[in-house]
């Protein structure tokens, strides 16, 4: 479907609206206190010109401020903060800007003292989820930076303060409607389910057996929803192994669930035993394969919580462990990380450093385990994934498993799909991994695993350039309003919690936006191949540091917005079209009788659109 | 046949697997098979061969491989698979002089004995009547082959091995590098200088270069049989008022010689140092004279720099390199992944690509002065004709966009280094010599360099990273005169010693590497092109930018960053000690110490400044200096390496499909043409061809990330190259979840 340029207009006169209404009140309310020359009115005018609000967000304050920038120093501006964003636009010509949603603040902090010596000591000290410190000072005198201070503390963590996120707040309309890109039923579907070995239960439609699970689960024909109950007893908070995805020809499954409560005793669960069994009986494989996503000894810790790992009482059953870290370890990694990258990047020794951070080496951990997990399926075994809750590590590898085996998780529509179904709807505790609204900074909940996930998507698009619809800029948006909290999709950590919100009703989705201008989110090079298993390779020599993610503030950075080569691929594609066009025009006017066949075989060659002219020309043609 | 790439490891299994023992080898070998020969080359003789030799796959570990004939010419080590080759297609990127089973003898570089369990270097001393079971063999270009003598008779297999190290490892005269018997048997047409590369090997060539670049200095032919110095080019450029007898003075040593022009009038040169301590102060007098000739050039300024104080030495430059190299020689898988852990802990630490990093930044520098400051600089160094070269080299890619086409990058080689006397023969050692003291890999260094300049900026760039790599290759290939000579008087003592003993065949005709045709068809110097690269636009009165100095390299600063006005007189004022002189006006602004290339604060600020303007391609480049930004060469150094291999990937699937479109419109282009040409003829038009089914059968081609090098034989349906070796870094305890079928029981819990 295409977007709707009327809608489109009408929400930028929306936009516009608010910004004069917002003029009127600078021009009124503030400018009397600064009676300044007109070029510094002017100046304001430019301020504000460059704020398009969106629908639904408004001025809370705005205040002449110092930046300290750590690139280009101290800038003097000033600071414009709404109920989504804080706003800054310095007063020389450096033009320095910022526009960071107040989602993404992670902490804001007091800096120095009214007495504070020394230039710009005081003032106050914002640290971001999104690799960046902002640092702004402001007069000592007459504690103007209380007003600022309580306002961002207040509008960056509104759930602390029980106010709403501004999800819900935002008035944006789109044509289309995000919240319907992913239809379990219409997603098991497309897979071929249900089928006579999987069947579609919905015992969990109020979410009894499972709070934290989908309300439609695909599980094994002959377990009955008794046996579902019951081995739901014995996996860590009901999580029961379900399936994922199944594959096509040989029918081996991806299924996913919580590790086992063996516990310091070693119980046993028979039910929980044969219905693991009923998941390797449906295809036929000889031995299920179940990985463990943790290292051996995490495993083997759980024990004494009463979790633990499946034993040899599990018959036809081989269990690997994964040995990837839990969320602790890769919230220090990616700390670690930001030290070096942040405000500048480690001179010397940088690869050393690179290393001693370890975040390459997990994101090596990741992508094999999803590989070994995608070359058992693809060779026809049925596999079995779990770590300790199975809600982060658990969906980091069924999600790129299934990235590798299935061309259509690699489109950008179904990419989203993956995303709402692996992460959202099975629960990655988004709510907890991110803080949105919280204050609490230092909450042992947060880990970065969800842009881990991201990050080994990036390096798969990476090293297969034209397997995936999507660009590294639809990558980089979802990471933006993981923090942003301008749309629901990330929000709450469950199914459950999103019903109980009202989330699909009362907030826009993410996909919303993507869907309704999805052309910049298009990989030009994209060569749909069906039917093939992407392995990335996970060797050092070809991992990578997502530099225009982690290292996107820096200005000596260079930020394209286009890659030369995407940038080289459209021109010429342009050329092209302009040249048929003549050619076209040249047959014409010589002998019309030939114009017909050749515009056909002309139109025969167009690949599919990839520019946004291209869409045009497709557009326009009648069929 | 497999080729090294393809086979090997346990992903991929090679498709011939022997099992036959020794004794029916033996049996068979009665009646032997006619020796099998390689097409030989014109001039090429074998010196030895042995049959059933096994050369093994890539894993150390496995004893698979093929059986075929080893041989030694003196061109190469070959190797000739005993199985028929029928079903292999006729590879894309095929060099001429030598397959994917030939190792041309300058291009080993280690060989090492396999005995058992160990190995050892073969260093050519210690051959006496033993032979190894195993000859492995390491090659410049990383290709590492491994062959079993075990099941050769023991005559054959001694002398294949003392053969083998006799011609890759003992020294040798010139006289005898391939070439000369090569060139001797061989007409080459010649060289089509179809698009030109300029050799500067006559007056004509540094005359236009000169012209070029608006220089305004002395072009000297009085040189051209090298009646002033041996040490000279035949041609050069010196400042204006230097004079004949300064340029005999120290035979050549302290001359600043020319080697670009910057548009507002300053320029570049570049000399060897004076020999130092010298009680007389005739060379300081003499260096001050000269310092004062390269200030004249333009508004008296000059900055100097001794790189030999600020850059690492060539020493230094080989021992690193040497370094480097061997993580690229994989013997076997787990050798790889164990190596993967420490991956860029070890890159960092043997200092490579932070040699490369100085290299770029000193030419940074350098560029500062001629484009911000307008200085003449004048950078020198022991021999001049090392880092010289590089940073002379390198500063003119970054400034001129001309360096930056195919004609013009060769063109800049010639000028720099052949010209430039860069002693190609020994720092390549190409004659073996035992004593390595003057082997360094500089050149290589250059291109590395360039090649990071190529990964920032692509399309500023006509040519490709294949070819960057191809040239890299060809310098071990002992043909190409380019590489063979230390300076231009050597080539010519050299030629002429070879005519007057060869009196009946004129000039030796040795081709040089520019001759792309030796090597390649014209197919596969396609790849040559970097299909990102536009030419220049041509000046249309409807684009925009109107106002553009007639330069487009210019940078235009803030004019408040113009700051050095010029002064006149300068150095009358100070003419008291060279030394001063020198230190005021280094461009170092810092004493760089080895271990901490951090760029000085007002080069950060150059950077910058030239960061926050729209980047054009055709004009002024800079590098990123970065600690991400500088890269590894991933297609020269991991292209033979089996587990890197991203089957279906890597940035030649993009690449392929912007060259394919190219490709289109230009034939849509000649369409075009033919159409208007006709339209005033009014013939009958040949019909557009249907374009797109020609360029799919192009992309039939599996691709891989290692493309042109090696290309995948079978399709798609491979396994994974899965990690192992993973925990001994992460974890401190707990066992891997290896992936071998057979290993698997072993890791389920115990």
């Amino acid at each position: 479907s295409t977007w709707n340029p009327v809608l489109l207009f009408h929400l930028r006169l929306t936009s516009f609206h608010t910004f004069v209404y917002l003029f009127y009140i600078l021009m009124f309310v503030i400018m009397p206190l600064h009676n300044n020359k007109t070029s510094r009115e002017s100046l304001k005018m430019d301020l504000l010109a460059d704020v398009s609000l969106l629908p639904g967000e408004e001025r809370v304050i705005d205040k002449d401020i110092i930046y300290i920038c750590p690139f280009s120093g101290a800038l003097k501006g000033k600071v414009f903060i709404t109920n989504y964003r804080l706003y800054f636009k310095s007063s020389d010509d450096s033009a320095v800007m910022l526009n960071v949603p107040l989602g993404v603040i992670c902490r804001v902090e007091k800096m120095g003292g009214a007495s504070s010596r020394g230039e710009n000591s005081y003032g106050l000290d914002i640290t971001c989820k999104d690799m960046r410190n902002l640092r702004f000072a402001l007069k000592q005198e007459g504690h103007s930076r209380r007003d600022i201070f309580e306002i961002l503390f207040r509008y960056a963590f509104p759930v602390s303060h029980g106010l709403s996120l501004f999800a819900y707040l935002s008035q944006e309309k789109y044509e289309e409607n995000g919240w319907n890109i992913y239809k379990p039923m219409e997603e098991f579907r497309r897979q071929g389910l249900p089928n006579d070995k999987w069947r579609i239960s919905f015992i969990n439609k109020s979410y009894e057996l499972c709070d934290t699970y989908p309300t439609v689960l695909a599980v094994p024909y002959k377990a009955t929803e008794e046996d579902l109950r019951k081995v739901a007893t014995f996996r860590s908070r009901g999580r029961i192994p379900v399936l994922s995805w199944i594959h096509r020809e040989n029918q081996a499954v991806i299924a996913r669930c919580s590790q086992p409560l063996v516990g310091m005793s070693g119980k046993r669960n028979k039910d929980d035993e044969r219905y693991l069994d009923l998941v390797r009986e449906a295809n036929g494989t000889s031995k299920l394969i179940i990985y463990d996503a943790r290292p051996n000894v995490n495993a083997v810790a759980n024990k004494a919580t009463g979790g633990g790992y499946e034993g040899d009482e599990y018959q036809n059953a081989e269990l690997i462990f994964l040995d990837i870290h839990n969320i602790h370890v890769m919230r220090e990694s990616l700390k670690k990380l930001k030290d070096i990258v942040y405000p500048n990047v480690e001179e010397s020794h940088w690869l050393s450093s690179l290393e001693s951070t370890h975040w390459l080496e997990h994101i090596k951990l990741v992508l094999s385990g999803a590989i070994q997990v995608a070359d058992k399926v693809s060779s026809g075994n049925s596999v079995v994934v779990h770590c300790s809750d199975g809600w982060d590590r658990t969906a980091q590898l069924t999600s790129l498993a299934m990235l590798m085996l299935d061309s259509h998780y690699r489109t950008l529509r179904g990419f989203q799909v993956l995303l709402e179904k692996e992460w959202i709807s099975f629960g990655h505790k988004f709510a907890s991994r991110i803080g949105h609204g919280d204050k609490n900074h230092a909450d042992q909940d947060r880990s970065p695993i969800f842009v881990q996930f991201i990050d080994c998507v990036w390096q798969m698009t990476k090293q297969f350039p034209t397997a995936f619809e999507f660009n590294e800029r639809l990558l980089l948006t979802i990471l933006d309003h993981l923090y942003s909290c301008r749309f629901g999709t990330f929000l709450y950590n469950c199914e459950s919690a999103r019903d109980q919100h009202e989330v699909r009703l009362k907030t826009v989705s993410l996909w919303s936006l993507v869907n309704s201008s999805n052309d910049i989110y298009l990989n030009p090079f994209y060569t749909p191949e069906s039917g093939r298993v992407l392995y990335p390779v996970a060797s050092m020599r070809h991992l990578e540091l997502w530099v225009s993610y982690y290292i996107r503030w820096n200005p000596r950075i260079r930020q394209q917005q286009q890659s030369p080569v995407e940038q080289r691929y459209k021109e010429l594609l342009a050329l092209r079209d302009e040249y048929l066009k003549k050619l076209e025009e040249l047959e014409l006017s010589d002998s019309p009788s030939s114009h017909l066949a050749h515009s056909s075989t002309s139109n025969t060659s167009l690949p599919a659109p990839s520019t946004p002219s291209q869409q045009y020309t497709h557009l326009q043609t009648p069929f | 046949m497999l080729s090294l790439g393809s086979g090997g490891g346990k992903s991929a299994k090679p498709s011939f697997v022997s099992y036959v023992t020794p004794e029916e080898i033996n049996s068979e070998k009665d009646t032997p098979k006619e020796e099998k020969h390689p097409d030989l080359l014109p001039g090429e003789v074998v010196f030895c061969s042995a049959s059933t030799v096994l050369k093994l796959t890539q894993d150390e570990l496995s004893q698979r491989g093929t059986f075929g004939t080893l041989l030694c010419t003196n061109f190469r080590v070959s190797f000739i698979s005993d199985e028929e080759t029928g079903e292999e297609t006729a590879p894309l990127f095929k060099n001429k002089l030598y397959g994917e089973n030939d190792i041309p003898l300058s291009c080993v570089d280690n060989i090492y004995g396999g005995y058992e369990d160990k190995r050892k270097l073969v260093t050519g001393s210690q051959v006496k009547n033993k032979y190894p079971s195993k000859i492995i063999i390491h090659c410049k270009d990383l290709r590492v082959f491994q062959f079993a003598l075990t099941f050769c008779k023991e005559e054959d297999a001694k002398r294949i091995f003392q053969g083998i190290v006799h011609h890759c490892l003992e020294p040798k005269s010139l006289k005898n590098i391939f070439a000369f018997s090569f060139c001797e048997n061989t007409a080459f047409p010649e060289m089509q200088m179809q698009q030109r590369t300029m050799m500067f090997d006559s007056a004509e060539d540094w005359a236009q270069d000169l012209k070029r670049t608006k220089g305004s200095c002395r072009l000297v032919t009085e040189n051209a049989n090298f009646g002033l110095s041996p040490n000279l080019p035949q041609y050069f450029i010196v400042p204006e008022s230097v004079s004949e007898a300064d340029m005999t003075l120290f035979q050549g040593k302290g001359l600043p010689i020319w080697c670009w022009s910057h548009h507002s009038g300053c320029a570049l040169f570049k000399t060897s140092n004076l020999p130092l301590q010298q009680e007389d102060n005739v060379p300081q007098s003499y260096m001050e004279k000269m310092l004062t000739a390269v200030a004249h050039n333009y508004l008296y300024s000059v900055k100097t720099e001794d790189l030999s104080d600020t850059l690492p030495t060539v020493q230094d430059i080989q021992l690193s390199y040497s370094k480097f190299k061997q993580f690229f020689f994989i013997d076997s898988t787990t050798d790889f992944w164990v190596s993967d852990m420490k991956w860029f802990s070890s890159l960092d630490n043997c200092g490579w690509l932070d040699i490369i990093r100085q290299c770029l930044q000193k030419a940074m520098e350098v560029v500062e002065c001629l484009e911000k400051e307008n200085n003449n600089v004048l950078i020198m160094e022991d021999g001049g004709s090392d880092l010289c070269c590089v940073i002379s080299s390198l500063a003119q890619l970054m400034l001129d966009s001309y360096y930056r086409t195919l004609q013009g990058f060769q063109s800049l080689v010639q000028k720099e280094w052949v010209a430039g006397g860069h002693n190609f023969l020994d720092r390549c050692n190409q004659l073996h010599l035992k004593d390595k003291e003057n082997v360094s890999p500089v050149f290589l260094l250059f291109l590395e360099c360039v090649w990071q300049l190529l990964q920032q900026y692509g399309p500023a760039f006509q040519f490709s990273e294949t070819y960057l790599t191809v040239l890299s290759d060809s310098i071990h290939v002992p043909v190409f005169s380019t590489f063979l000579f230390n300076s231009q008087h050597h080539r010519a003592s050299i030629l002429r010693q070879a005519d007057s003993s060869h009196s009946q065949r004129g000039t030796l005709n040795c081709p040089t590497v520019w001759d792309w045709s030796v090597q390649f068809d014209c197919k596969a110097q396609q790849l040559f092109i970097n299909p990102l690269y536009a030419e220049k636009p041509k000046l249309d009165k409807s684009m925009r930018r109107p106002h553009r100095p007639k330069h487009q390299r210019q940078l235009s600063l803030p004019s408040a960053t113009f700051k050095t006005p010029p002064k006149k007189g300068f150095f009358k004022d100070e003419t008291d000690s060279l030394k001063k002189i020198l230190r005021v006006k280094r461009i170092s602004r810092w004493m760089l110490s080895p271990d901490s290339p951090q760029p000085s604060s007002t080069s950060r600020e150059f950077y910058e400044a030239w960061q926050r303007k729209p980047l054009d391609y055709h004009g002024l480049l800079l590098p990123c200096l970065d600690g991400p930004a500088v890269r590894i060469w991933m297609q020269r150094y991991l292209r033979w390496i089996q587990e890197v291999q991203i089957f279906g990937g890597g940035l030649v699937t993009v690449l392929s499909k912007v060259s394919d479109l190219l490709d289109e419109v230009q034939e849509l282009q000649r369409q075009l043409d033919r159409h208007s040409s006709s339209l005033t003829s009014n013939h009958q038009r040949p019909r557009p061809r249907p374009i797109s089914a020609e360029t799919d059968s192009r992309l039939s081609v599996l691709l891989s990330s290692s493309f042109p090098f090696t290309t995948l034989k079978n399709n798609w349906s491979y396994k994974p190259a899965i990690p192992t070796g993973l925990l001994q870094s992460l974890m401190n305890s707990g066992n891997l979840a290896d992936t071998e079928d057979d290993d698997q029981e072993s890791l389920v819990r115990a």
